[in-house]
C-alpha cells in the first residue's frame, strides 16, 4: 500500500451560475484523522465533500483519495469511500437486516453476512434487527445509516452533517462509534455547522464563502485567536452587554444567560477598563476570569477580519 | 404584574399506557429566557402543546399569562406566540405576504400591521426585500422572519420549539441576541433545544427525561450543584483504550468521549493528573494534554442522565 495521504485536494473550484460555491480550495488530510470541515450554511461544505466523493465534477482542480484520482470513478476508488449524505435514505418498510442487505447489493458486496453481524454488534442494533426502519428512533436510524455506509469496509468515511437533529445522548454514542472506527485505522471527514463539535475532532478546517480561512489542530487554532477571552458573571447581563458593546473598545462581546464574554487584547491590561465600564453602569460583578478561547471566538474574529479586508 | 408568566403544577399527559409527561411542576418568571431541555422523545413538545392550549392535560394544571390553559384556552392563545422548528412560513409567498398573513391571523389593525411590518423587516435584516420569495432566503433570514411573525402581535409569552435546527453559528448567535432583546423588553421566552451550548443563553433551565423533571436552575447553579468534582479534559492517543482503563479505576467518577478527547470527572485533580500520567505510560503512549475545564451544560446533562440510568438499574 502506498503512503499517499488519505485525502489530497488541490485547487478545486465549483461554481453554480454566478455563485462560487467552492473557490480554489486545497487541503491534505492524513490517514487516521478525524477531520472536521466547519462553517456556516452556504460556506461550500457539502459541495466540497461531493467533489471529494466523485459525485460532483469540479470546474477546476483535482481530488484524490489514497493516491487515487476520484474523477476516474474506478471501482477501486469507489471501494475506498463510504459517504453518508444529509439525505441518506433508508427504506422505511424494510427491516434493519434488509436495509443492510440492500446496500451490500448496491456496493456489490457478495458475502455480507459476517460483515453485517459485525456492524450490528458495533452499532448495538443486533437485538432490533427485525424492526422496520420506519419504527426506529432518530439515533437508531442514524446508526443504521452508518452501518449501511460501512458495509463495503471503506478506508475513508465521509459524513455530511451527521449530528444535525441528533440529541446529546445519541450524539455521544455516535462519537464512541466514530472513535472506534478511527482506532481501526479509518480516516473520517465530517462536516458540521457546530464549532463546539469541530473542537472535538483531531483536525479542523474553518470554511467560509467557498474558501478555507484557517486549518489545523484545535489546540493550535485556539492560539490564533487575537487576544484573550474574559468571562464575567454579572447582573443584569443585558445591561452589561450593552455597556461593553457600545464602548466599542472590544472586538467581540457576547451575552449568555448569566454572564458576558468579552474578547480583549490582553487581560492584564484590559481587565481594569472592563471593570470600570461595568462599575460605572452599576453592574454587580460576581466573578471575572480568563477562559480558554473557543473555535467560535476564532471563527467570529476571522469573519470580521475578512469583512474588513473585503 | 408580578405573577409568574407560566406556572405548571403536577402536569401529566398520558397517551394510552404511555406517560409522555409525568407530574412535572415549574415556574417561569416574566421576562425570563427559559430553557426546556431533554433528549428527543423526552416530552418537551407534548408539554409545549399543553401550554399553548392545543392538547388537554390528563391531570394537573398550567397557568399561562395568568390563565388556566384548560379553562381559558382562548385567553391563553391571545397572549402567546409560537415558532416551531419548521419555521411555519409559507415558502411560496413573499416576505411581505407572510407578514401580512400572520397579521390577519392575529387580527392586527391596518396601522398596527404597517408599523409591525416595518419592525419585523428591520429586525430580520430584510428591509427593502419585502418582495423576495421566502423560499429563496438563507436559513438565518428565514429563522428571523419566522420569529418576527411569531411575535407580530407582541405576545407576552413566546414558545420556541427547536428554533435553531440547521442554522449556522453566526446566524445562531444573532438569533440569540434577538431573543435577549425581546426578553429585555419584557417578553417571556420558553425555548426547547438539544444544543446544550445554546442553553447557556438561558437564565433558567429545566431538564426532563422520560417525561419527568430531573433538574432545574440557572446554568451557573446547575454546574455548581450537579458537578461536585473537577473535570479534566484529556487528549490521549487512543481515547477508547484510555477510557476502558479509567473506567476500572476508583479515582474517576465518570468518563465520556468527546470526539478525540475524554472528559474525566475525578475525585481529586492532583491525583487524577498523576494517575492519567502513569496510565498513559503504561499504555505506551506519550503524555496526553490534560486541562481542568469548567463543566459545560453538556457535561451536566450527561452526568444527570447517567445518574438517572444507574439509579434505574439499581431499582430493578
Amino acid at each position: 500500500m502506498s503512503t499517499a495521504a488519505a485525502v489530497e485536494i488541490s485547487g478545486i473550484a465549483k461554481a453554480f451560475g454566478a455563485l462560487r460555491a467552492v473557490d480554489d480550495l486545497s487541503m491534505t488530510i492524513d490517514r487516521g484523522e478525524m477531520f472536521a470541515l466547519v462553517g456556516p450554511d452556504g460556506a461550500g461544505k457539502t459541495t466540497t465533500v461531493r467533489m471529494l466523493c466523485g459525485i460532483l465534477k469540479p470546474d477546476r482542480g483535482s481530488a484524490s483519495v489514497f493516491g487515487l484520482d476520484v474523477q476516474s470513478g474506478s471501482d477501486e476508488v469507489k471501494g475506498k469511500i463510504g459517504y453518508l449524505s444529509q439525505r441518506f435514505s433508508l427504506y422505511g418498510d424494510l427491516s434493519i437486516d434488509e436495509n443492510i442487505e440492500f446496500f451490500s447489493e448496491i456496493h456489490g458486496v457478495r458475502d455480507f453476512h459476517a460483515r453485517r453481524e459485525e456492524l450490528l454488534r458495533f452499532t448495538r442494533l443486533t437485538e432490533f434487527r427485525q424492526r422496520l426502519a420506519d419504527r426506529l428512533s432518530g439515533g437508531m436510524r442514524q446508526k443504521l445509516a452508518l452501518a449501511c455506509t460501512l458495509i463495503h469496509t471503506p478506508d475513508l468515511l465521509i459524513l455530511d452533517e451527521p449530528t444535525t437533529g441528533v440529541d446529546p445522548v445519541s450524539r455521544r454514542d455516535f462519537w464512541v462509534i466514530l472513535q472506534s472506527l478511527v482506532r481501526e485505522g479509518m480516516t473520517i471527514v465530517l462536516t458540521t455547522p457546530y464549532l463546539d463539535e469541530a473542537e472535538r475532532c483531531s483536525s479542523v478546517a474553518l470554511m467560509n464563502r467557498g474558501r478555507i480561512m484557517e486549518s489545523g489542530r484545535p489546540a493550535e487554532l485556539r492560539t490564533k485567536v487575537d487576544g484573550e477571552v474574559l468571562e464575567i458573571v454579572c447582573k443584569p447581563v443585558r445591561q452589561a452587554f450593552h455597556l461593553l458593546r457600545s464602548s466599542e473598545s472590544f472586538t467581540s462581546v457576547q451575552a449568555f444567560g448569566d454572564r458576558v464574554n468579552v474578547v480583549v487584547r490582553r487581560s492584564a491590561d484590559d481587565r481594569p477598563r472592563v471593570e470600570e465600564i461595568l462599575r460605572n453602569g452599576k453592574i454587580a460583578i460576581q466573578d471575572i476570569r480568563v477562559v480558554r478561547p473557543t473555535l467560535e471566538n476564532l471563527f467570529i474574529s476571522l469573519m470580521s477580519r475578512s469583512e474588513v479586508s473585503s | 404584574m408580578s405573577s409568574p408568566a407560566i406556572e405548571v403544577t403536577n402536569l401529566t399527559r398520558k397517551f394510552g399506557d404511555f406517560t409522555a409527561v409525568n407530574n412535572i411542576s415549574f415556574t417561569v418568571a416574566r421576562g425570563d429566557v427559559f430553557g426546556f431541555l431533554g433528549a428527543n422523545g423526552a416530552g418537551k413538545s407534548t408539554t409545549i402543546r399543553m401550554l399553548c392550549g392545543l392538547l388537554p392535560a390528563t391531570s394537573g394544571s398550567a397557568l399561562v399569562g395568568g390563565f388556566d390553559v384548560t379553562l381559558r384556552p382562548d385567553d391563553v392563545k391571545a397572549r402567546i406566540g409560537y415558532m416551531s422548528q419548521r419555521f411555519s412560513l409559507y415558502d411560496d409567498m413573499t416576505v411581505a405576504q407572510n407578514i401580512r398573513f400572520f397579521g390577519g391571523v392575529y387580527g392586527l389593525t391596518r396601522e398596527a400591521l404597517d408599523e409591525r411590518m416595518a419592525w419585523v423587516m428591520t429586525m430580520a435584516g430584510l428591509s427593502g426585500r419585502g418582495d423576495t420569495m421566502t423560499r429563496t432566503l438563507a436559513g438565518g433570514f428565514k429563522q428571523r422572519l419566522a420569529l418576527g411573525c411569531a411575535v407580530l402581535h407582541q405576545p407576552e409569552i413566546v414558545f420556541l420549539d427547536e428554533p435553531t435546527g440547521g442554522v449556522d453559528p453566526i446566524s445562531r448567535r444573532s438569533f440569540w441576541e434577538l431573543i435577549g432583546e425581546l426578553s429585555a423588553g419584557g417578553t417571556t421566552i420558553l425555548v426547547t433545544t438539544h444544543f446544550l451550548d445554546e442553553a447557556e443563553y438561558c437564565n433558567d433551565i429545566i431538564l426532563i427525561e422520560a417525561g419527568q423533571l430531573i433538574a432545574g436552575g440557572s446554568p451557573g447553579r446547575l454546574k455548581e450543584e450537579q458537578i461536585r468534582f473537577p473535570i479534566l479534559e484529556v487528549s490521549p492517543q487512543d481515547p477508547l483504550a484510555m477510557m476502558e482503563e479509567i473506567r476500572k479505576s476508583d479515582w474517576a467518577v465518570e468518563t465520556s468521549v468527546f470526539g478525540t478527547t475524554l472528559h474525566v470527572m475525578v475525585t481529586d485533580e492532583e491525583k487524577g493528573r498523576k494517575e492519567i500520567d502513569s496510565l498513559s505510560r503504561r499504555l505506551g503512549s506519550g503524555a496526553p494534554g490534560v486541562h481542568r475545564i469548567i463543566p459545560s451544560l453538556e457535561d451536566v446533562f450527561l452526568h444527570l442522565l447517567e445518574q438517572k440510568r444507574s439509579g434505574r438499574k439499581g431499582a430493578v
